[in-house]
This record gives C-alpha cells, structure tokens and sequence, in this order.
C-alpha cells in the first residue's frame, strides 16, 4: 500500500510541489502563507477548471485544442450580453455560459462522433473558427472594464472563507468530476473507452458517444471559465487566452495523463495545473524574468512525459490495477 | 452494411477515371474556383506583382508542410516547427550582433533547425515518447529560449546580402523564395514517391511493426524525417528572417497549426500512411490565394481564419457526409 503510494504520480507530483514550495520559502517566506497560497490557487483556478476537461477529453484517446478559443467566444458573449442588457441576474449569465460552452464543445463532440474526423483536425479547425467568430460578432472591439454591471464583474471576487468564488468553482470541479470519473458509469466508459476501445465496445460502451460526451464537458468547463475570465480580469477581447490551450494539455500531461488514453486522474490533473501555477506565480517573487517562465514549462513537458512513459512500460495500461493485483 | 460495397468490379477503375476522382483533382478544383472567384471580385487580383506578393503567404510555411507531410505520413508529427523558426531566428540575430557575415548566418540557421529537429527525433526514437507531446514540450522550449534571450527586445541589423533571401527575385516577378519553394517541392516529391525511402514512410504509416519486419529501419527513418523537418525550419527561418529584416521571439507564432493544416488540407491523412506532395502543393496554393483574395477585398486576417477553418474540417466532413448519405 505505501509501495504504491510512493510510486504513484499524484505522491510524486505533490513531492515536486512541496519541494518547489519549500524552496521558495527557503528565500521568500511571503510566498508560502495561507493568504499567498489562496492567491496562487485562485489563479490557478480557470488552468485548473479547463485541465480537468481536457483530461477527461485526453482520457477518451482525443485532444481538444479548441478549448481556449471556446473560452474566449463565451466571454466575448457573456460580456456583450452583460453591455445591452446590464440588469440581467449573474445566475442566467453563468447559464448562458456553460449552456453556450456546452454547445460549441458538442460541434467538437458531434464531428468526431459521427463523421469520425480526427479530434486533432476537428478541434484545430474549431479554434481558428471561434477565434474568427469572436471576431465578427465583436468588430474587433474590446468589452472593457466600465462597460460592464458591477455584479458581473463581483461574482467571481466575492470571497467565501478567505477563498474567492472562482477558486471555490475549481474546488467544486475537482470534487464533481473525481466522482464522476470513479463512482459513474460515465466515468467508468471513459477510462474504458480510452484504455482500449474495441473491448470497451465489445463491454457494450459506445466508443464514439463517449468521446462525445468527453467533449462535451470539456466545452462546458471551457464556457463557464470563459465567464470567470472575463468577468476577473473585466475584460474581453479577441486574443484573450490565447495558447492556453497548450498550458492546459501541459497541465495534464505533468499530471500524469497518459495521451494514449484511458490512464490519469483528476487529482493528476490538479497538481498539474498547479505546479505551473505555482511556477508562474514565484518567477517574479524570485526575481526571475517572466521570459523564463515558457522554456520552464517546456522543460517540464519533457521531463514529465519521459516519466509518464516509463511509469506506462512498468503498469501497462489496465483499468482495474487493484483487481489485477489481488487475482 | 450493404453488401454490393463488397462485390468484386468486373474491371478495374480505369487510370483517368480514378485520377480525376482523386482527393488533388477536388482539391485542384476548389484552387481554380478560388482564382476565379477572387478575379472577378476583386480588380486587383490578376496582376503579376501581386500575384507574386501572394505567394510569400505560403512559400516559406510550404517548406517546412513538405518535411511535415512525410513525418504525418510516417504517423508522427511536429508541433514545434514555429518554435524552431524563432530560435534559429534569434540565433542568426545573435551572430549578426557579433559581427558574422551572411555565410555564416545561413549556417546558422541551417545548424539550429537541424539541432532543434535532432532533439525531438532523439527523445521520440531513442526514449519512445509520443511525438504529439514531445514537440508541445519543445515548442514552449524552443520559443522560451528565445523569450530569454530577447525578451522584449529585437534583432536588426540583417546585412544586405541575407536580406536576399527573403526580398530578393531571380527573374522577373519570380522571387527567390518561389523559386526555392518549386526545388524543394520537387525534391520532396522525388523522395517521397521514386525512392526506397519513400516507401519506407508509407510502409511505417501504414504498419510500423510490418515494417520492421520487412526490414525497414523504422526508428531511424522517422529520426531523419524529425531531421528534415528541423532542416526545412531553419531554411524557413532564413527566408522569413531575410524578408522581415528582425527579430522578435514572437516571430511566426501559431505557424505550426496552419502548417499542419496545409498538410491535412492537402489530403495527408492525419492518422499517417497515405497522402501525395502534389496534394500539399495544391493546398498550399489553395491557403494562400484565399489569404490573397480575401485581403484584396479587406477583409481581415482573423476572418480568414475561419474560412481555413471551415476549409480544412469542410473538406474532410464532405466527402464523408456525401458517402454516408449515398450509402442510406
């Protein structure tokens, strides 16, 4: 059990963490308080919202490269909206974008299903397209700060127990989908679907539906974080997070998300998310020219998915390892 | 599933019928339509010197899809061709800085990309990483020693001479860069459908394992083809560094996904094993007159994206629907 515990990914990654941390401490004490940490954590938050999409999209044996672009096309919305019709309630606002993220990432879902295009072509082709369509609906205009209802801009700073809404969303998202992923049988069909999709089709799981479904979540994180963004950083404009998409599919990978599919977890994705958060977030405090920051998160790309492969040669890729072991 | 699909013809599909039902004629077609259309909507289009300033839209992104086609073909890919422009980039814009001369610029370049290409065929050959991930590593890699080295800054300077590569015309209207594009899309050519090579990468596409038993050195062919793909980046990094005349570590950014694109659009199957350079040849026209065309008529770059958008799921999704809706 403890064997296990320390071979594991998710042990490794929080020993990484917590050496990062304590490193850091050892120079800037400032940086590692609870207040500090809380930061870090709600900056984190949308990295770690549109991780764990993706991980469940990568899981399925896809990727899906559109989701900042799904991001940025459903806060352009939810700001224009918020600009013509400033009295409407923040409730139907969020509606409105995980509804619309929804959406989009069912035109991922739907092209990969049914025409069985290849998820890399269909989401590349997505994000170009939502891209141009923030474009045209906004003129190129950005949605700034003044314009926008103060309630619109209040919902994700409004503190809850020293922790704002938008970092209590990605808590709430790491604790759903943990239980989605191990106690459904949604969740079950996407390891099986990735893990090996003709014995997942033979177990009576539609392969394709499920990677439509993948999609589908993935574009409801990416919408809901689309309002977040906006709405923190109070504004909206064409390029806002743009190549966040490779951050995120980084975030999973450091995770420990296998990108042949059907191997990580939730958890995996989270730490992901917030080693680069945390790195992100030191680099100035260190001193360090944020410039370093991209050629650090490649390195760690590199480093992590060498780990990945060498972790996948010793388990292989099997869904039930405890079963396996006991039989 | 019907099972007249199933039956044998009684006669091969003659040569004509099957080329002119191929992926390159539809593809070939959709150019013509494009030329067309922009003929008549815009004045400006048929005329030799801009019709030549069309083609930088596409010569140097050509050049490194060519080496990207094969490496697609093998069943690989390398997101981090964009990456490498802007580190052999600044490399060059660092010697100039120290007094190197044009020579030496272009082995520079040459050098990096070839560097660069090595490193990703190293860790997906020797260490077995998937190359998807591999490359988005070296992606942010590659460009993130160029936000270190320049951050905020740039390189200028470029001598004369290199500025060649980039603006200068052999003949006529016909620049230098077109005139490399057609060489090297020959030589690609050549390679990939009259050589052992050649159908070494199909044959790895198509079933690495039967590959390797019929002798192919699949690990070595795909590190040459991540060697290639480095060496058509630093070609590429010349030219678009001769023709802008500087540096930045933002240079060519988002290059990779439109370079991808020009391959799949080409009808390079993303899943490897088939596709043709002439198909690349047409696609890479086909992107860049609509970039020309719908520049002409001002319309703007980011609205474009979603016509190549739109052109590289369209052109996969049609034939598909088309076959499904035949086959109700």
């Amino acid at each position: 059990m403890l064997k296990r515990l320390i071979q594991s990914r998710e042990a490794l990654l929080t020993g990484a963490i917590m050496l990062l941390l304590a490193l850091i401490f050892s120079r800037f004490p400032g940086f590692v308080t609870p207040a500090n940490l809380a930061n870090v954590f709600n900056d984190t938050a949308p990295l770690i919202l549109l991780a764990i999409g993706q991980m469940i999209v990568i899981l399925t044996r896809c990727i899906d490269l559109s989701v900042a672009a799904n991001l940025a096309l459903t806060g352009m919305v939810v700001s224009m909206i918020n600009v013509a019709a400033p009295g409407l309630p923040i409730a139907l606002i969020v509606v409105i974008a995980v509804g619309l993220g929804t959406l989009l990432g069912m035109v991922n879902g739907l092209l990969v299903w049914k025409l069985a295009i290849p998820p890399i072509v269909v989401t590349l082709g997505t994000m170009t397209i939502f891209r141009g369509l923030i474009f045209v609906i906004s003129d190129g205009k950005w949605v700034n700060s003044h314009e926008m209802s103060p309630a619109f801009k209040a919902f994700p700073r409004t503190e809850i127990l020293g922790l704002p809404v938008l970092g209590w969303t990605a808590v709430i998202a790491v604790i759903v989908f943990s239980v989605v992923m191990t106690r459904t049988s949604l969740g079950r069909a996407i390891y099986a679907a990735g893990g090996n999709p003709r014995a997942a089709t033979y177990a009576g799981i539609n392969v394709g539906k499920t990677q439509f479904w993948a999609f589908t979540i993935s574009g409801a994180l990416a919408g809901l974080t689309g309002y977040l963004w906006v709405s923190r950083f109070a504004v909206s404009y064409v390029d806002i997070a743009g190549g966040f998409e490779l951050d995120v599919v980084a975030a999973c990978v450091i995770g420990g998300v296998s990108i042949m599919g059907g191997m990580g977890t939730v958890v995996g994705a989270l730490l992901g998310a917030l080693f680069l958060g945390i790195i992100k977030n030191a680099l100035p405090v260190v001193d360090v020219s944020p410039f370093w920051q991209l050629a650090i998160s490649g390195g760690a790309i590199i480093i992590a998915v060498a780990l990945n492969a060498k972790a996948n040669r010793v388990k292989g890729r099997i869904i039930l390892k405890r079963a396996e072991r006991a039989s | 599933m019907n099972t007249s699909s199933r039956t044998i013809p009684d006669r091969l599909r003659s040569p004509l019928e099957q080329r002119l039902k191929s992926w390159e004629t539809l593809l070939l077609l959709v150019a013509i339509g494009i030329f067309v259309a922009n003929s008549l909507a815009s004045p400006y289009f048929l005329n030799a010197w801009n019709l030549s300033d069309a083609t930088f839209n596409f010569t140097e992104k050509a050049m490194i899809a060519f080496a990207m086609a094969l490496l697609i073909i093998s069943g690989e890919i390398d997101l981090s061709v964009a990456s490498i422009i802007a580190l052999a980039s600044t490399a060059m814009g660092a010697a100039v800085q120290m007094g190197v001369g044009t020579p030496g610029l272009v082995l520079i370049g040459l050098g990096v990309g070839l560097l660069c290409g090595a490193f990703n065929g190293v860790l997906v050959t020797r260490f077995g990483l998937p190359s998807i991930v591999v490359t988005i590593g070296t992606m942010s890699l590659f460009r993130g020693i160029s936000y270190i080295v320049l951050g905020d800054q740039a390189f200028r300077g470029y001598p004369a001479s290199f500025s060649w590569f980039g603006q200068g015309y052999v003949w006529w209207v016909i620049s230098f860069e077109f005139v490399l594009f057609a060489i090297i899309a020959v030589i690609y050519a050549v390679l990939l459908h009259k050589t052992n090579f050649g159908r070494a990468v199909y044959a790895i596409g198509n079933n690495a394992t039967g590959a390797m038993f019929s002798g192919i050195r699949v690990q070595r062919v795909k590190f040459t083809l991540f060697l290639l793909t480095g060496l058509m980046s630093g070609i590429a990094a010349i030219c678009l560094t001769a023709r802008l005349g500087s540096t930045r570590p933002s240079i060519a950014t988002g290059w990779e996904l439109e370079i991808v694109t020009m391959v799949v659009l080409g009808g390079v199957s993303i899943l490897g094993g088939s596709g043709t350079i002439v198909g690349v040849v047409i696609a890479a026209f086909v992107m860049g007159l609509v970039t020309f065309g719908l520049g002409l008529l001002n319309v703007p770059g980011i609205v474009m994206s979603i016509v190549i958008g739109a052109l590289l799921i369209g052109v996969i999704a049609l034939p598909r629907l088309w076959s499904m809706w035949r086959a109700r």
